[in-house]
């Protein structure tokens, strides 16, 4: 351990680098942390302060108050608000369940043929921005949707997309893969043994599954119930695409943007979402602590499978396709309306063309153009803040290092509303020399705001590549002579890339469809992003078939990206155990 | 509690075990005695594990019969065997304290609560573990684990109690305590006991008996002298301790036997077989003159490691290196190497094993 932690001040008989004599007290890792500590708290911490501290603000004196909570909940606008938003989180939660719950269960239980079935096609809807699948979704479940009016000549017609019932049901299609994968994983960290014992002591059947197996599999499932619980709670494009305002995140966006940024309600909502995010992650961190149950030994793995019968594999399959349809369904809608010519009161489209991505394409080459700038700057600053990041926290001893890890986490319990409202509010009155424009509406701020957004998810994978490399490795290096910076830039981080790529695809993959936070930022058509393109076509009924064509356009980027980094990331486990 | 008793041995008769094509039993037959503790000793993949798993009905379903007692497993589930057994792993639940841990199989057997809290103290204070109740086992030693998973099985007064390589995880001086207070248990309790495991020392000091197994095959059963002192094939000769092995054909001749060796050289044997075959001789059976020129047979040492008790001398004999231990005494120099030497064999304790009663094959 202490040979790795000589800090500062420099090693004798080795030339000392140029920060070594300017500070000498300070090391180049000491002077990275501190510019990522201020840039997290400049452009993460500040803004959120700022839109707490103006939620709690008297509007014309300037005073604290609570009078602002006050004039909240006497509306009862925002008290329905505030209802939906947790009422359509709570059963997103619900429905995400009894998608997931079946799909995971007989995958994890069975000898299932369509195991692979599921593992592919069960985590299709995560690639698809949710607000994308939204208005596809109206034309298959609305009232008028193919299936209401096939229904129709039976009398019958489900209210599917009817207000709330819309979100809900394009909310827990597109985000219940975050159940199924935690808790597959978890139902598959679970060692065989477990059961056996439990059989050996008499225990079989839906007791076994009581006692033992569920108590092991549900911090799994919490921990994807939780995740969909935020998410729900914090978005704000699939509301507004559905036209359902009466939510805390379209309320929040609607009053900034058409009211303006001195409106406190914003601020207040943006409050309360923050709460919310912070109560929810914090309750499930309670609830996991100490719970890690993962008990796969060496060599063993997994619970026992049970072969199905031939009835049992048709009532499989029966569900499972079922199922997977049914959350398939933004992406087989958003197909039949870009390629479709009109689609309207009726099951089908008329006709199919592809004159929908000609002008999509003749329409969005700046919205194209924007995305790949904004997403590809953003991620690449988002990887190399992630690996100083996961460098300081993982090899030095620098004091106060975890606080960075925990503030660049932070920012997944921050809505990109409330990010984009305090970045409105923050540096609205901050010139930016030689644009001539507030920082707040100078398209950097969008990457700004898309890199805070993303850090975490580069971070999460630079730390774990960083896990992967054995500390000797580096020892090695310094024992043969090379300085802390050359070990870093010629054995760290080449042995880091793999972890690093993978970070940037996803950084750049779930930043190119970000809309919750841009739609905020955007102060001229001529700065939009892909995402927002999208929302832009999908207000009128003759854009929608070019929206849709943009919509599959940010699906197969999304696509590409994932499969790009899940390449990645198999290419070098594969190379990693192929070395033992 | 303490007196269980078992009065059920454990029969298993003709068992044939595959998984899909591969066969991992082949032809079992045992005849484990009621209270007696008995080891399933050999190499990983000998089928060791898979036999116990078998008797306790896990894994695929075997042909054959296992009986406990005089009542039949065959086709019964695992949770109605009443047959206890230790997991290598230990297998605790991690989401249950000790306590509802051990009262686990009590309540699958709807044992009424107020009995179960007195049972599942007294398992507990058995194994010493009384004030340990309420800990999670994470928050438990490995051996104190193990000792939870003991009290968790016993506790539900099992005909019979399986071990599968219940001291592998454990690091080497809390496994010689364990393996003690293992024995010690069993005899307390009287129960039937099977014990998995690959080490030779853990089964020598704690079985009663024992069968060596290799590729699905029983090699040999007895107690663990027998096997050692009498093996009935190379693998078992070869499996236990060390072991010269010496090919060649023993011929008898004035009233004395011989063995030829493959590579030429004769070796005097008290033996009255004759045939081809192997000589097993055992290192401490042979013992090195200094003066070579009086001996028989004679070679030099080509390595040496001094283990404190004894030296481990390799000669070589023409082309065959023979192990031999010498015992070593305070201040005794020890042989260097390229130094001639004679080797003095001391065959009554040599086992010639003739050719075809080799090693049992699947």
């Amino acid at each position: 351990m202490d040979t790795t932690t000589q800090d500062a001040g420099g090693k004798p008989g080795i030339k000392r680098s140029l920060t070594d004599r300017i500070f000498p007290s300070l090391s180049g890792t000491a002077l990275a942390a501190i510019f990522i500590a201020t840039l997290l708290f400049g452009f993460l911490i500040l803004p959120v302060a700022k839109v707490i501290y103006v939620a709690f603000l008297d509007p014309n004196s300037g005073a604290l108050t609570l009078q602002n909570f006050g004039d909240f909940f006497s509306s009862s606008l925002f008290r329905e608000s505030f209802f939906n938003s947790f009422y359509v989180s709570a059963m997103s939660v619900v429905l995400a369940s009894v998608f997931a719950l079946p799909l995971a269960y007989i995958t994890s239980r069975f000898e299932f043929s369509g195991a692979m079935l599921i593992q592919s096609l069960g985590f299709i809807p995560l690639i698809m921005p949710p607000f994308v699948g939204a208005i596809a979704m109206q034309l298959l479940f609305g009232r008028n949707g193919s299936i209401n009016l096939l229904l129709a000549q039976y009398g019958i017609n489900i209210p599917f997309m009817e207000g709330l019932n819309g979100v809900i049901l394009v909310q827990s299609v597109h985000y219940f893969p975050f159940i199924l994968i935690n808790l597959s994983t978890s139902l598959r960290n679970i060692d065989r043994s477990m059961e056996e014992s439990a059989q050996n002591l008499g225990a079989h059947g839906l007791r076994l599954f009581r006692r033992v197996v569920f108590p092991l599999a549900a911090p799994g499932y919490l921990a994807g119930a939780s995740l969909v619980f935020i998410k729900v709670f914090d978005d704000l494009g699939t509301p507004l695409l559905l036209n359902v305002n009466n939510m805390l995140a379209p309320q929040a966006y609607l009053r900034i943007s058409s009211i303006g940024i001195s409106d406190p309600m914003g601020y207040v909502i943006s409050f309360i979402l923050v709460a919310f995010s912070v109560f929810s992650l914090w309750a499930s961190f309670l609830l996991m602590r100490g719970k890690d149950y993962a008990t796969t030994q060496k060599g063993g793995g997994g619970l026992s499978r049970r072969k199905l019968s031939t009835r049992e594999n048709i009532g499989a399959y029966g569900i499972v396709i079922a199922i997977l349809l049914l959350v398939l369904s933004p992406h087989i809608a958003l197909g039949l309306l870009a390629f479709g010519t009109i689609w309207s009161y009726s099951p089908l489209p008329d006709g199919y063309t592809l004159e929908n991505f000609n002008t999509m394409f003749g329409q969005s080459g700046q919205y194209i153009k924007n995305t790949l700038i904004y997403a590809g700057a953003a991620a690449f600053l988002d990887i190399v803040l992630a690996t100083a990041i996961a460098y300081i926290v993982l090899r030095t001893k620098i004091v106060g290092r975890k606080w960075l890890d925990y503030m660049a986490t932070a920012a997944l319990a921050v809505p990109g509303v409330v990010l984009g409202i305090g970045y409105l509010r923050t540096f609205n009155d901050f010139e930016v020399p030689f644009v001539g424009k507030p920082l707040a509406s100078w398209w950097v701020i969008i990457v700004v705001a898309l890199m805070i957004r993303r850090l975490p998810y580069a971070l999460r994978a630079c730390t774990a590549a960083l896990q992967q490399v054995s500390q000797s490795l580096e020892e090695a290096a310094e024992n043969l002579g090379a300085t802390r910076s050359r070990t870093i830039r010629k054995v760290v981080i080449p042995l880091m890339s793999g972890g690093i790529l993978a970070g940037f695809v996803t950084s750049f993959a779930t930043a190119a469809v970000e809309l919750s936070a841009t739609i905020m930022l955007v102060s001229s058509d001529s700065d939009a992003p892909l995402a927002y393109g999208i929302y832009l076509f999908m207000q009128t009924p003759s854009g929608r078939g070019a929206g849709a064509a943009l919509g599959i356009l940010a699906v197969v980027i999304v696509a590409a990206g994932t499969m790009l980094a899940q390449c990645i990331i198999d290419r070098e486990r594969k190379a990693r155990t192929g070395e033992h | 509690m303490t007196h269980i008793k078992s009065k059920s041995g454990i029969s298993v008769r003709d068992l044939h075990l595959s998984f899909g094509s591969t066969k991992v039993l082949t032809g079992v037959n045992l005849e484990i005695e009621p209270g007696e503790f008995f080891a399933f000793l050999g190499p990983s993949g000998s089928g060791k594990s898979t036999l116990l798993r078998a008797i306790a009905g896990f894994g695929p379903q075997p042909q054959g019969q296992i009986l406990v007692g005089d009542r039949n497993l065959a086709g019964l589930p695992p949770w109605e065997r009443n047959v206890g057994m230790v997991f290598q792993s230990y297998a605790l639940w991690p989401h249950m304290s000790v306590r509802k841990n051990v009262a686990f199989g009590l309540v699958e057997k709807k044992v009424p609560t107020r009995l179960i809290d007195e049972k599942v103290e007294a398992a507990l204070s058995l194994v010493g573990l009384l004030d340990y109740a309420e800990r999670m086992p994470s928050q438990l030693s490995g051996g104190q684990q193990q000792r939870v998973a003991l009290a968790r099985t016993i506790v539900t007064k099992p005909d019979v109690l399986l071990l599968d390589e219940p001291l592998s995880n454990l690091d080497a001086s809390l496994r010689v305590q364990m393996r003690r207070e293992l024995l010690a248990l069993q005899r307390k309790l009287g129960l039937t006991t099977i014990f998995v495991t690959h080490d030779q020392e853990e089964a020598n000091t704690t079985a009663d008996r024992m069968a060596v197994l290799d590729q699905g095959v029983v090699q040999q059963v007895g107690s663990p002298q027998t096997l050692y002192d009498h093996p009935e094939n190379l693998f078992v000769a070869g499996f236990l301790g060390t072991a010269n092995i010496l090919a060649g054909e023993l011929v008898r001749s004035n009233g004395s036997t011989r063995l030829m060796l493959e590579t030429g050289e004769q070796l005097p044997i008290d033996n009255e077989a004759t045939g081809t075959g192997s000589l097993v001789l055992r290192p401490q059976n042979i013992s090195l003159s200094e003066n070579s020129e009086a001996s028989e047979l004679n070679g030099v040492v080509s390595h040496r490691e001094f283990l404190g008790a004894q030296v481990r001398y390799l000669v070589d004999v023409a082309n065959t290196q023979i192990v031999v231990d010498q015992s070593h005494a305070v201040d005794q120099p020890i042989l260097d190497i390229g130094f001639r030497v004679g080797l003095v064999i001391n065959s009554k304790s040599a086992v010639f094993l003739p050719r075809g009663q080799k090693q049992h094959a699947a």
